[in-house]
């Protein structure tokens, strides 16, 4: 834990507003200009359970959690017995003045003094939160005033009050917290999580239609486009399962729409069957996979990234697919962005493969340039180019393996898209000799995609005595951890992969063979990603460490388990 | 538009006798009595002998899954509305593998038309009851005779509202393109369940058993009458009402998407400024 952040967690039952006092405050301090780290623990349940919202604040650049507590608010005596062991050195519990601090560091706020109402606590403990860590006022009352605006003068002023109240009365009380040092982050800057992201590179890329049936932690992805992006004109669909949610994603992308289908496990492992119709019909359509620890329910509302061998492998036959891994709520927006690209011109499956932690964790991130962005790739409206009233080619045979796709409607010419084994029309065949061309044609799109894929970011040192490989969001503890060992006196170099699918290991089996010892760390029970990187490249990692608890890697349980 | 332009009526998989080549040779008729330029419409199947349809003539066609005929049709509607979407499979794939879709398309009332071979039996994987095969009707899988209670697709989309209800058969031509005409016409979900007999398997819902009992429902039958409908529904016996049963004028999904007003989604260019205000809601 370093001197200079802190980490905040905000403790109690669903319903009692833990979450909207953690956004409130998250947006405060981004506003002010710090870092931020956000991650979400909560049960699967509507009102009741114990959840957590956790800030890790920070003036310099983090993109980790932490583990160690300096101000626990906790809204309920459970908060208090479920983590008191778990406060760091000087750590503070903040509580209604009701409650029992069992032995704690405690500031015991008189809430029904300060709130008048219950309803009022909420911006109660704002007031006195930001009061404690010395957050810039005019920033709260701002949010506050932007927060209850809708609702009235009235609302407005009763809020101000209570923040004003609470924050008196925490001043008084400033010694038993240090304030936090001066923000350094620019001004301007979004509060995002991993789905909003993923959202918003969507968008930018051009999607134009969603289908998806609600399942956590993907849901926000589809909420997102709803409110959002509908007046961007996005066609929002809730399917009546996660079969028809991906069968009518293949039709929008017939039609020429971009398409995307969140979803997580279980709702992906029924839409296995219509991922293998987009191998065979060669459709585009973006998948984004927030895997949760299964099998089938699992810890629903939780996080693991136990879903990389169901995605390489869900669909029956063979097909190319790509499958990215972001680490970052930037990578979020961009490899979104890029799945609508590499889907559109491979007319193949792309996946965004993420996970509960960075799904839910905000962020503070510089609002995307959306002039330095790629274009993406786009079907052939037309015009010409195909017998009028006659099937073209749909699957035309090509070195590439990429056939022109003309979109229904906008020519004379038409589109037959088929799940059997088809003709270069799209009519059904069984000619041996045919088969084998198709299919081969559409595994050249392979070669292509693994010709674009991305390479592992590497960090630390070239030729490390210990090198950590993890994909996706593990990226920022496992950044960290490498650095609490270097700090140790350890040479440590990180690989990090933000594509999973296909790969390419002239990118990085040098740097691999190069470490004296190669340890993967990932969300599973299994070493997924180390099986599959043997696979492709014969190379053995020297041991894994693994995570399958439910719960989310910090730089701490890293760097403990590795010295 | 001439008959010709949806392709010359070729070889197919279907076996001699198959009510099938009925049910094409009336959309033909219907299409060209519509009127309907082959590039305007997408013609949708799932799995199955009559699923085959997209192959034996010359439209926009999407042959998916067994049983999911129903949502990429409707997600093309609501992509291009400027496209006739009509979807054709059987019994098996619209009531069976895929009922969850056919209940959620009524509901969901999307503007397009479902053609529904309906031949009481799984004809493509040799004769295995079907969801409309009668009770007690032994078959090669069913050797006791089916127990299962049979599907009413008629009196189920009555009951549900569905947009337009119509039941034909495919020896009576003339009552058969009237029917689809009247689907395609119709601005919401339209449902036409329309016998086509098997004729390898199904031993007992013959061309004759279907041909004696259809009967053209009256004149003076009044198919907005929900209550009415409900009655006719029921009739599945010595006598089979066929015609318009029922249909209401409730607004279709994709006539209430105002961005749908400014034409195929997928010509609609990425709103950069509006993204841009967009990403400052976050800040």
């Amino acid at each position: 834990m370093s001197h200079t952040g802190r980490n905040i967690v905000i403790g109690g039952e669903a319903g009692q507003g833990l979450v909207t006092i953690g956004q409130m405050l998250t947006r405060a301090l981004i506003r002010s200009g710090y870092e931020v780290v956000v991650s979400q623990d909560y049960m699967s349940r509507v009102r009741g359970g114990h959840n957590t919202y956790s800030i890790r604040v920070h003036d310099a650049p983090i993109a980790a959690p932490a583990e160690a507590m300096d101000v626990l608010v906790a809204l309920n005596q459970e908060t208090v017995s479920l983590h008191k062991h778990e406060l760091a050195d000087g750590g503070i519990v903040i509580l209604d003045a009701g409650l029992d601090p069992e032995g704690t560091k405690a500031v015991p706020v008189p809430f029904k003094d300060v709130a008048p109402r219950p309803i009022f606590e909420n911006v109660a403990a704002l007031g006195v939160l930001g009061s404690l860590l010395g957050v810039d006022r005019p920033t709260m009352e701002g949010l506050v005033r932007e927060t209850f605006g809708k609702k009235g003068d009235e609302v407005v002023g009763q809020n101000m009050k209570v923040l004003d109240d609470a924050w008196k009365w925490a001043e008084a009380h400033r010694a038993s917290c240090a304030a936090l040092p001066a923000p350094r982050g620019p001004k301007g800057r979004m509060m995002l999580h991993g789905n909003e992201a993923i959202a918003l590179g969507a968008l930018a890329a051009g999607v134009k239609f969603c289908s998806f049936y609600p399942m956590t932690p993907a849901t926000s992805v589809a909420q997102e486009l709803i409110t959002k992006g509908r007046k961007l004109g996005v066609v929002v669909e809730q399917a009546e399962d996660e079969i028809a949610a991906i069968n009518m994603a293949l039709g929008a992308t017939y039609a020429g729409a971009k398409a995307l289908v969140p979803t997580s496990g279980g709702g992906f492992a029924l839409m296995t069957e219509g991922v293998s119709l987009a191998g065979v019909m060669e459709a585009p359509v973006v998948i984004v996979l927030a895997q949760r620890p299964g099998p089938a329910t699992g810890l629903p509302t939780r996080t693991e990234q136990a879903d990389l061998n169901l995605a390489l492998y869900a669909g029956h036959g063979e097909f190319p697919r790509a499958i990215l891994a972001p680490a970052t709520i930037e990578d979020c927006f961009h490899l979104t962005h890029a799945a609508f690209d590499l889907t559109e011109r491979f007319q193949t499956p792309v996946f965004v493969l993420t996970d509960q932690y960075l799904s839910d964790s905000y962020r503070a991130v510089v609002p995307f340039d959306l002039d330095a962005l790629p274009p993406v790739a786009e079907p052939d409206f037309g015009p010409g180019g195909g017998p009028k009233f006659k099937r073209y080619k749909r699957y035309e045979l090509t070195e590439s393996g990429v056939s022109p796709r003309k979109v229904p409607g906008f020519t004379e010419t038409l589109v037959l898209a088929d799940c059997h084994e088809h003709t270069e029309q799209g009519n059904i065949t069984e000619d041996p000799d045919l088969r084998n061309a198709m299919n081969d044609k559409r595994l050249r799109k392979g070669e292509g995609l693994r010709a674009l894929c991305i390479p592992p970011r590497v960090s630390g040192d070239a030729r490390p005595d210990l090198l950590l490989v993890c994909w996706g969001s593990s990226e920022g503890p496992v950044a960290e951890a490498a650095e609490l060992l270097r700090a140790r006196g350890r040479s440590v170099g990180v690989m990090s992969f933000t594509q999973v699918w296909p790969l390419d290991p002239a990118q990085f089996l040098p740097a691999l063979q190069a470490a004296k010892e190669v340890v993967c760390v990932e969300g599973n029970a299994t070493g997924q990603f180390a099986r599959l990187l043997r696979q492709e490249t014969g190379f053995e990692v020297s041991r894994t460490l693994l995570r399958y608890d439910g719960r989310i890697f910090t730089p701490n349980w890293l760097a403990e388990r590795l010295s | 538009m001439d008959i010709e332009v949806y392709g010359e009526y070729k070889k197919t998989a279907w076996c001699p006798g198959c009510g099938n080549h009925d049910v094409m040779k009336a959309v033909r008729q219907a299409l060209a009595g519509l009127d309907l330029a082959p590039n305007r419409v997408a013609h949708v199947s799932g799995i199955g002998q009559a699923a085959k349809a997209p192959h034996y003539i010359d439209l926009n066609g999407f042959n998916g899954l067994h049983g999911r005929g129903l949502p990429p049709a409707q997600a093309i509607k609501l992509c291009n509305p400027e496209l006739t979407v009509i979807a054709q499979s059987g019994d098996g794939c619209n009531y069976g593998e895929g009922g969850n879709h056919f209940l959620a398309a009524i509901r969901r009332n999307v503007d397009m038309t479902l053609l529904v071979h309906d031949n009481q039996i799984y004809g493509l994987t040799k004769g295995q009851a079907s969801p409309t095969t009668p009770e007690g009707q032994v078959t090669k899988s069913q050797p006791d005779g089916v127990r299962n209670a049979p599907f009413n697709p008629i009196a189920v989309a009555v009951a549900m509202k569905c947009s337009f209800v119509a039941r034909s058969f495919s020896g009576n031509t003339p009552h058969l393109v009237k029917m689809i005409q009247l689907a395609i016409q119709h601005k919401g979900f339209a449902l036409v369940d329309l016998f086509s007999p098997c004729v390898s398997f199904n031993k007992v819902n013959t061309f004759g058993w279907y041909k004696q009992r259809c009967q053209e429902l009256p004149e003076d039958y009044d198919p907005t009458d929900w209550a009415a409908a409900m009655q006719v529904a029921q009739e599945f016996g010595e006598r089979i009402p066929i015609g318009v049963i029922y249909r209401n004028d409730r607004p279709s999904l994709d006539a209430s998407l105002p961005v749908l007003q400014k034409g195929p989604l997928g010509r609609q260019p990425v709103d950069r400024d509006g993204l841009r205000a967009l990403m400052q809601s976050y800040t």
